[in-house]
């Protein structure tokens, strides 16, 4: 009985210790309260260093970077680091849940509600000096529940990609370019052959969504409530259905590619749809292959297609967001976008610069053309997953009714906080 | 006589003495020493097990975002709330969860007895008197002692759809599937082969009857192969180091009594391997069912979420939609899980006579 009594004893002072240990140990990690969040002014110790967390496509990006923030900080004398993360989100979140994440992060329009959502994120973007120089539709997709979170850095758009030797074997000229979705079908029966197919696409929302938004929808209305089920998606999907069936579209994933620029650049396949990234594996990985990029074809109710966009996060936790701000303006700058764009082919985010980009990458004008008639995908907590979900359901689309699936998108849609 | 009387009366107290003094004192003193011996273990475990453990209890009944400690004022108790999304409520999260049971639920059913198959036959061959007895040992073991992360990219590249296996497959005249990109199960290929189409009904955990007996995808299937060919080695040993626990006269009496070799393996080699049979398959049951690592960098997930699996989606949960709630009820769900499959296969494998079990505790 006395053992007992002394094992609990023993036990409970072993657990108060590592109780104590842990709150010691931890310093900034569990530990730590919140409150630090809550601080909303961007104002603070201007000379506490910054670190800054990229995901980056290569070394390119990672060194026009790190010269970037080098050079900021020569001018301003305040210490600046950039890592490169292996896994961005994660280490995001590993940052916010600890109380100490780096104090500017990349960020893109997909996740920024998930950050915003509980309060990681400084909705800094209207004490920006540069903030009117953006396209608005790159401020609006960082726009959660009215607040701007992030300044947007660069973005890309969807356009059509076509293998040039295939389009003239074809018997095809400049003048064929579709602009239509009749002459859309038109040329991609006409490039399918035994060799290859005339349309390949990653089977997914990410890219079929480019239909829906030609067809006049989208996910959400213009209030921002889900609107999947609409008629115009149910056209959208239609369409491409009817492409799959006639066997002038395949899915990359039927062509043994993991991406359309793959079965593109191993010509399975004379045309693709997607961003202006596939210029860097066409010329790394595919460097044989000639192509040209043109607008996609407008759909019933006009030009459409998707953007993607690439923004500044600045954490809230941080302790020098006066110094953040200043970073993401020097960042944003037209100069500086457009020695990102020459370093790693990224399009700028602000306008005043986009006929220099056009002069400095003719052959990709068509990517910043469809900026004019891009949706992006809502920026709310939870889409992520509904995407992965369609996604999967797009994969059979061949044989299920598009009403059906847009029905159960709609369903997931309503079920996330805001858009029902 | 006073003396003597002295001095029984000193042996008498003596010892009475002791009994009230001593003696707790010596067993306190043992008790002081023991807890400081075991107090570093015990500091260990509490810091880096129980107290972890006792915070994601915490975490999977709070509305913690990420954001700050789960302990903060504004962290609010939300009782089964996230379990609820995981189990009750039709919606993305329990389909989710659904599917990435479904997963790991074909992923358990075909690796654990498979493994454990396998495993005892390259013990039984390694076990015998050949020449580079060795050899063989070491050529078995050695997936098992590479890492899962190397072996995980080879295999990536061997079935990737212009790799290896398929090479093979065209040279025999098939056609290989696209291992990582085809979204159907294998059962449902091959009832679609002979013209048995998905019907439409009712369910459980938000897929349908035939979504849950679709089976791996082929991306799955490739993972499967991959676990039974890493852990086959190291079971291999578990079962060869409890074969030779098995004295010779055994199976001498055996042989004795007319057995012949596959009667000897069934009837005595068989039986005798039971507890470690037990071992193995409690191992496999509990590993298979925290399938992670190869996930994470094989395909994370995908395509269309067919080698989603509960310790991944736990994960992603967590750190990538910062639903950190309902990421540690899936843990604690995966737990339930494991203890209750871990249960069931006890009961199983319990031995029937009173006096043996004895034996073996």
């Amino acid at each position: 009985m006395k053992i007992t009594r002394r094992a609990l004893l023993a036990a409970g002072a072993v657990l108060t210790a590592t109780a104590t240990l842990a709150a010691c140990s931890s310093g900034g990690g569990f530990g730590s309260p919140a409150a630090s969040a809550s601080s909303s002014a961007v104002s603070s110790d201007n000379h506490q260093p910054l670190t800054i967390l990229i995901g980056t496509s290569g070394d390119a990006e990672t060194n026009a970077v790190k010269d970037s923030v080098a050079a900021w900080s020569k001018q301003s004398g305040t210490q600046a680091t950039v890592n490169v993360a292996s896994d961005l989100g994660q280490q995001l979140s590993q940052g916010f849940a600890g109380g100490n994440p780096p104090d500017l992060f990349y960020v893109t329009n997909d996740s920024v509600a998930t950050y915003a959502s509980n309060g990681s994120l400084e909705p800094y973007v209207t004490q920006l000096k540069n903030k009117d120089s953006f396209y608005p539709s790159l401020v609006k997709a960082f726009t959660v529940n009215g607040k701007e979170y992030a300044a947007p850095k660069d973005f890309s758009t969807l356009a059509l990609v076509i293998n040039t030797d295939m389009w003239t074997a074809a018997g095809l000229t400049d003048k064929d370019y579709p602009t239509t979705w009749d002459q859309l079908e038109q040329v991609a029966q006409k490039l399918t052959t035994p060799q290859h197919v005339g349309l390949a696409v990653s089977g997914q929302f990410e890219r079929l969504g480019v239909f829906m938004a030609e067809a006049g929808g989208w996910l959400v209305d213009d209030n921002g409530k889900a609107a999947a089920s609409s008629d115009a998606n149910v056209q959208g999907l239609t369409y491409a259905k009817k492409l799959l069936s006639e066997g002038a579209m395949k899915y990359s994933s039927q062509l043994g590619a993991g991406w359309g620029g793959e079965a593109f650049g191993t010509q399975k396949a004379a045309m693709t749809i997607e961003g202006n990234w596939i210029s860097g594996a066409m010329t790394k990985d595919y460097s044989s292959v000639k192509y040209k990029v043109v607008k996609l074809p407008a759909g019933p109710k006009g030009e459409g297609t998707i953007q993607y966009d690439g923004g500044w996060g600045m954490a809230s936790q941080s302790k020098n967001k006066g110094g953040a701000l200043d970073l993401v303006t020097y960042l944003t700058q037209p100069d500086q976008q457009l020695g990102f764009a020459k370093a790693f082919g990224v399009m700028p985010s602000v306008q005043s610069i986009a006929d220099q980009w056009k002069q400095q990458f003719p052959e990709q004008t068509a990517f910043l053309d469809g900026a004019a008639s891009s949706k992006s995908i809502p920026s709310v907590a939870g889409i992520s997953d509904v995407i992965k979900n369609f996604d999967s359901q797009l994969d059979g689309l061949s044989s299920t009714d598009p009403k059906q699936i847009l029905d159960k998108v709609q369903t997931n849609l309503q079920a996330l906080p805001g858009l029902s | 006589m006073e003396t003597v009387m002295a001095r029984a009366a000193g042996t008498t107290s003596a010892p009475a003495r002791s009994a009230t003094r001593r003696g707790p004192g010596i067993r306190g003193r043992d008790g002081v020493a023991g807890w400081l011996f075991t107090a570093p273990v015990l500091v260990i475990l509490g810091l880096f097990l129980v107290l972890p453990i006792a915070m994601a209890a915490w975490v999977s009944v709070s509305s913690w975002s990420g954001l700050g400690s789960p302990f903060s004022s504004t962290v609010k108790f939300v009782g089964g709330a996230n379990y609820a999304a995981l189990l009750a409520k039709p919606g993305l999260a329990q389909s989710d969860f659904g599917t990435s049971l479904r997963n790991n639920a074909w992923y358990v059913l075909l690796v654990v007895p498979v493994q454990t198959a396998v495993s005892l036959l390259l013990a039984v061959l390694v076990n015998r008197r050949i020449a580079g007895q060795g050899a063989f040992r070491t050529a078995y073991y050695f997936p098992s002692v590479t890492s899962s992360v190397a072996i995980t990219v080879i295999f990536l590249f061997l079935f990737s759809a212009s790799g290896t296996v398929n090479a093979v497959i065209g040279w025999l005249g098939g056609t290989g599937p696209g291992w990582f990109t085809e979204t159907r199960g294998v059962v449902q290929l091959l009832l679609q082969a002979v013209g048995v189409h998905a019907p439409a009904g009712n369910g459980f955990l938000g897929l349908t009857w035939f979504d849950w007996v679709a089976g791996p995808s082929p991306a799955m299937l490739v993972f499967i192969v991959m676990a039974i060919f890493t852990t086959s080695g190291t079971f291999m040993l578990i079962y060869l180091a409890a074969l030779q626990q098995i004295a010779e006269e055994i199976d001498e009496a055996a042989v004795m009594d007319g057995a012949g070799p596959w009667k000897r393996f069934w009837y005595v080699t068989l039986p005798m391997l039971r507890p470690t049979t037990f071992t193995v398959v409690t191992l496999g049951l509990i590993g298979t069912w925290q399938l992670f690592d190869q996930i994470y960098v094989g395909s994370k997930g995908g395509p269309a979420n067919t080698t989603l699996t509960p310790a991944y989606l736990s994960y992603s949960q967590s750190f990538i939609n910062n639903a950190w709630g309902r990421g540690a009820a899936i843990a604690f769900i995966l737990f339930a899980i494991i203890v209750l499959f871990t249960v069931l296969q006890r009961l199983a494998l319990r031995e029937r006579t009173p006096r043996r079990r004895r034996s073996h505790g």
